[in-house]
């Protein structure tokens, strides 16, 4: 049961991918790539992770996609065309992505793993017990210093995003390199 | 772990994951869409990190430790990437790679 459940969450994952990367319509390149977080949460799920799919779902389904749509919606029109670039170079990358596949495919299939065979369940009490600990081996240090990184990029995020507008002589300097 | 999957079949659909993320990187000329192929990037690391710990190491939890730096590293780059990219299209009304060639505030 759980075998097939896995092959549906990795063709759902593997075909949105591919539709997100080569779909012409920006928004529903969008929805394709909600599709492949959502579906890997479902690994998530699986392997027994419940606090990780649930970050995963809030964080990058929840936010990330939200943000992005956000983007989308101001910048394009929403049925906008996207260009795509040259069929010559589509087939030259996907031949080099092909060749660097098969390059990962063969040193995982030659490389011995040794699998500890394990149905331990993962609470959230062990993973926030061993994120405040601060004895050998704890990480409360990174879970500080991320934690201000993220201030830290809010706060830039603002002071960016507001901005300004450019002024005259900026205004005609860009549209001469337009014209160009 | 997922009875009956070995370690091998998922590494294989992250690593298709992986270089789906890196066609996209290379092909799109959009920046909100080269945007979503590192997210797909590091979609794919993130779940080799999740798996590697569960399958090899399951007394452990580093890798979900990793993991959830890498998410959240990951929101903080979005939200910026978001807000250079609006703040460029305020600028010269586009987000396509090639009108962005002058980056001089």
């Amino acid at each position: 049961m759980e075998k097939i459940i896995f092959y549906i969450l990795a063709l759902i994952i593997i075909v949105f991918a591919i539709a997100s990367v080569t779909s012409k319509k920006m928004l529903r390149s969008v929805i394709y790539l909600l599709f492949v977080l959502c579906g890997i949460a479902g690994i998530y799920f699986l392997i027994d992770y419940n606090f990780l799919a649930a970050i995963q779902l809030t964080v990058y389904a929840g936010g990330i996609i939200v943000l992005i749509i956000f983007s989308v919606v101001l910048v394009h029109h929403i049925d906008l065309e996207l260009e795509l670039a040259k069929t010559s170079k589509q087939l030259l990358v996907g031949l080099a992505c092909l060749i660097g596949l098969g390059v990962f495919l063969t040193t995982i299939y030659s490389h011995p793993f040794n699998v500890v065979e394990n149905s331990i369940t993962t609470t959230t009490e062990d993973i926030g017990l061993g994120l405040l600990s601060y004895e050998t081996g704890g990480f409360i240090l990174p879970f500080e210093v991320i934690s201000v990184l993220l201030l830290a990029s809010m706060i830039g995020a603002i002071v960016i995003a507001k901005g300004k507008k450019l002024d005259e002589s900026q205004k005609s300097e860009v549209e001469s390199i337009e014209k160009k | 772990m997922i009875a009956g999957i070995s370690i091998y079949e998922i590494l294989t659909v992250t690593s298709i994951l992986f270089f789906i993320g890196v066609y996209g990187f290379i092909t799109r000329k959009n920046l909100i869409s080269i945007l979503m192929s590192v997210e797909l990037i590091l979609n794919s690391t993130v779940i080799n990190f999740v798996v590697i710990n569960k399958y090899l190491y399951p007394d452990m939890l580093q890798g979900v430790y990793f993991s959830i730096f890498i998410i959240a590293v990951a929101a903080a780059e979005t939200a910026l990437a978001v807000s250079i990219i609006i703040n460029l299209y305020r600028q010269i009304a586009s987000v396509e790679v090639k009108d962005t060639e002058i980056m001089k505030y």
